[in-house]
């Protein structure tokens, strides 16, 4: 079975604190990491690789240091990584950037599945993994949270909703978008970390993909921001002072009204 | 779009360096040097410098590549999505938006309805205030599905030339959008949370939140029609139901084939939970590593009973096992607006921030004075929640008389 996971390398917010004198972000030092979403679809990938054999190939479209996140991808367990950078996909919004690794997942060649983690944490969409599926004309399963099985090139998954879960099934190549829910990701192992070193990173330009470069990058993406500002941040609190049957009295008559 | 630093004006004071969310500016002999590479052009340095060191140059729509007229586009689309045979009261609430966009552009308001036996739901949408509902009543269409429903809306855009879509930032509006907007290469725009038209240029002004709600962006789609977005239940006022209100229901049926779906539903499972959908929730009480353990959340799901109202959770909570991940409020868990979220021994780190800051009221009750959730909230109890739980609980459900 082949799989191709796509991921993307997003500046890290874990560490990133509130000023609680300006109330605003402090951003210094804030390092980049795999999506949060990516690290569980990297680990699916190569759970249904233990189990049915095959490869597991990472792929990012991003600057040339997202090679760091292919890296950590291949010390988790995947066998081969591409990285699909040139400074014509700068400024690619969801179109493009679905275009653009479409195009790259069609010089790969077979595979079977494509898994995606379901959104970003930077940009929080959930459109580029449908958006490579409806590129590909592949049928997809969104916001998988387990694959109950695959069998006969069929692949029966729970896709999570609002209310609880749909079981569907679809059938091979299939792209699916996964939560959180679906695993645990594992840590590298020291024998993953030093394979991920020596690892090559195989690297795609737009000059090898077999794209429209009209549709690539800023010039490709049918969406431009035309302004960017600081939201006005939260109006400081008022904190409620006393006893506990006091507080509570006070928090009660505020908020009676607010309920019905 | 392109970003430059004015050498002449840099005095080299490191505020953008420090602004930069993606460490892409770096101090080279004293003056500041972006690292196109690393940067997203998202402008929060050129904020941060006071001495406008940085200038951003913005595309003006009017000279863009590729100037096409759309005249031929006309009137602003809501999907309608259905569970069950219920039309889902986000669409009521884009109904809400799409008659003021529509008014402004002197065009009519539609909406679009897929699903089996809903023509009584169509009914309803017009009594929200709509000039024409787009019907496709098929069994293949009962479920949401993503083939057929992505196949049938493409064609019905292609069709009636809409010039704006919008649609629910549903897990089912999420996975069906995405896939409309590849095949009629059209712009989209996810979770806005402001939409407004700009007249002269007839264009749809999207603004969003990015970088985890610490920048709003205004995103506009010249070139491509329709212009389609997505926003997030709870976001928008319903639009008022009228019994009054007249409209067509325009029923159209296709070719078999344009219902094949390669996937096929199997089974909806709904998961019985002791609350309701955290999403839909105008109330939600929501614990932390302060609760100490599973079955201390009996106070939570105490107090959010009395309130009517959901059970949330922080990563935290949930990563140790006290609650299941479908409660999970926050950057990989879910994102909430209730009318009042209650956040009970929740530090506040930004990943739990970003996914309930938008709430209309957020009361925090937490020992530790300094936690930065008392920053966002907008009213806090430093106390014992032990203590302060049972006695709000019990007050709520007097006063409530539940």
């Amino acid at each position: 079975m082949n799989i191709i996971v796509c991921i993307k390398q997003v500046p890290d917010t874990t560490n990133v604190r509130i000023d609680p004198e300006t109330n605003t972000l402090v951003r210094s030092g804030v390092q980049s990491i795999v999506n949060p979403f990516d690290m569980y679809a990297i680990e699916e990938g190569v759970r249904l690789k233990e189990k049915f054999g095959g490869t597991v190939t990472i792929i990012t479209m991003g600057p040339p240091q997202a090679e760091e996140a292919l890296r950590e991808a291949i010390s988790l367990g995947a066998d081969g990584a591409i990285l699909i950078s040139d400074r014509a996909f700068a400024g690619s919004d969801t179109w493009a950037t679905s275009y653009t690794l479409s195009r790259a997942i069609q010089k790969i060649g077979k595979f079977d599945i494509i898994i995606c983690g379901k959104q970003a944490i930077d940009g929080d969409t959930a459109q580029v993994g449908p958006g490579i599926a409806a590129f590909l004309d592949m049928p997809q399963i969104t916001f998988v949270k387990k694959i109950e099985d695959i069998k006969d090139s069929l692949m029966r998954s729970e896709r999570m909703t609002e209310e609880g879960y749909d079981i569907v099934e679809s059938p091979l190549p299939c792209l699916i978008t996964v939560v959180k829910e679906i695993n645990e990701p594992r840590l590298p192992s020291l024998k993953g970390k030093l394979r991920a070193k020596k690892a090559e990173i195989k690297k795609l330009e737009a000059k090898d993909l077999d794209a429209d470069p009209d549709l690539l990058g800023l010039k490709g993406s049918p969406t431009k921001v035309v302004k960017i500002f600081t939201p006005s941040p939260r109006k400081g609190g008022q904190i409620l002072e006393g006893e506990v049957k006091d507080v509570s009295e006070k928090l009660v008559e505020l908020l009676k009204s607010e309920i019905c | 779009m392109s970003i430059k630093i004015i050498n002449e004006k840099c005095v080299g004071c490191k505020l953008c360096v420090r602004t930069c969310p993606f460490g892409a500016i770096e101090l080279v002999n004293k003056k500041a040097v972006i690292d196109l590479h690393k940067c997203t052009l998202c402008g929060a340095c050129i904020e941060s410098c006071k001495f406008d060191a940085i200038v951003l140059t913005k595309i003006n729509p009017t000279d863009m590549p590729f100037p096409k007229k759309f005249d031929e586009y006309k009137g602003v689309w809501v999907f309608c999505e259905q569970k069950k045979g219920v039309v889902q009261s986000v669409a009521y609430e884009l109904l809400g938006k799409g008659r003021e966009l529509a008014d402004t552009l002197g065009v009519e308001l539609c909406g679009v309805l897929l699903g089996e036996n809903v023509k009584g739901e169509a009914q309803k949408v017009i009594h929200r205030g709509v000039n024409k509902v787009y019907l496709v009543d098929e069994a293949a269409l009962k479920h949401y599905q993503d083939e057929p429903y992505s196949k049938v809306l493409i064609q019905l855009i292609k069709e009636h030339k809409p010039e704006i879509v919008l649609c629910g930032a549903s897990s089912i509006g999420r996975s069906l959008i995405s896939r409309v907007a590849i095949g009629i290469h059209a712009g989209l725009t996810a979770d806005c949370t402001g939409l407004d038209i700009d007249i002269k240029e007839r264009l749809l002004l999207q603004t969003r939140p990015a970088f985890g709600g610490n920048i709003m962006a205004t995103i506009i789609c010249p070139n491509h029609r329709p212009q389609m977005s997505t926003v997030r239940h709870k976001v928008m006022k319903e639009a008022v139901e009228n019994k009054h209100y007249k409209g067509k229901i325009i029923e159209k049926s296709y070719d078999a084939k344009i219902y094949y779906s390669r996937t096929r539903l199997h089974d909806v499972v709904e998961e019985i939970e002791e609350t309701v959908n955290l999403t839909e929730a105008n109330v939600i009480v929501s614990g932390g590593r302060g609760m100490q353990s599973p079955e201390n959340f009996k106070l939570i799901e105490d107090l959010a009973k009395s309130l009517g109202g959901a059970v949330g959770a922080s990563r935290a909570a949930v990563d140790s096992g006290w609650k299941t991940y479908s409660h999970q409020v926050g950057q990989t868990g879910k994102t909430v607006c209730p009318k009042i979220y209650i956040a009970c021994g929740i530090s506040g780190q930004i990943q739990h921030l970003v996914g309930m800051q938008s709430s209309e009221i957020i009361v925090a009750i937490n020992k530790d004075p300094h936690a930065p959730i008392f920053t966002v909230a907008t009213y806090g109890i430093v106390g014992d929640l032990f203590e302060v739980l049972p006695e709000l609980t019990r007050r709520f459900k007097e006063a409530l008389k539940r």
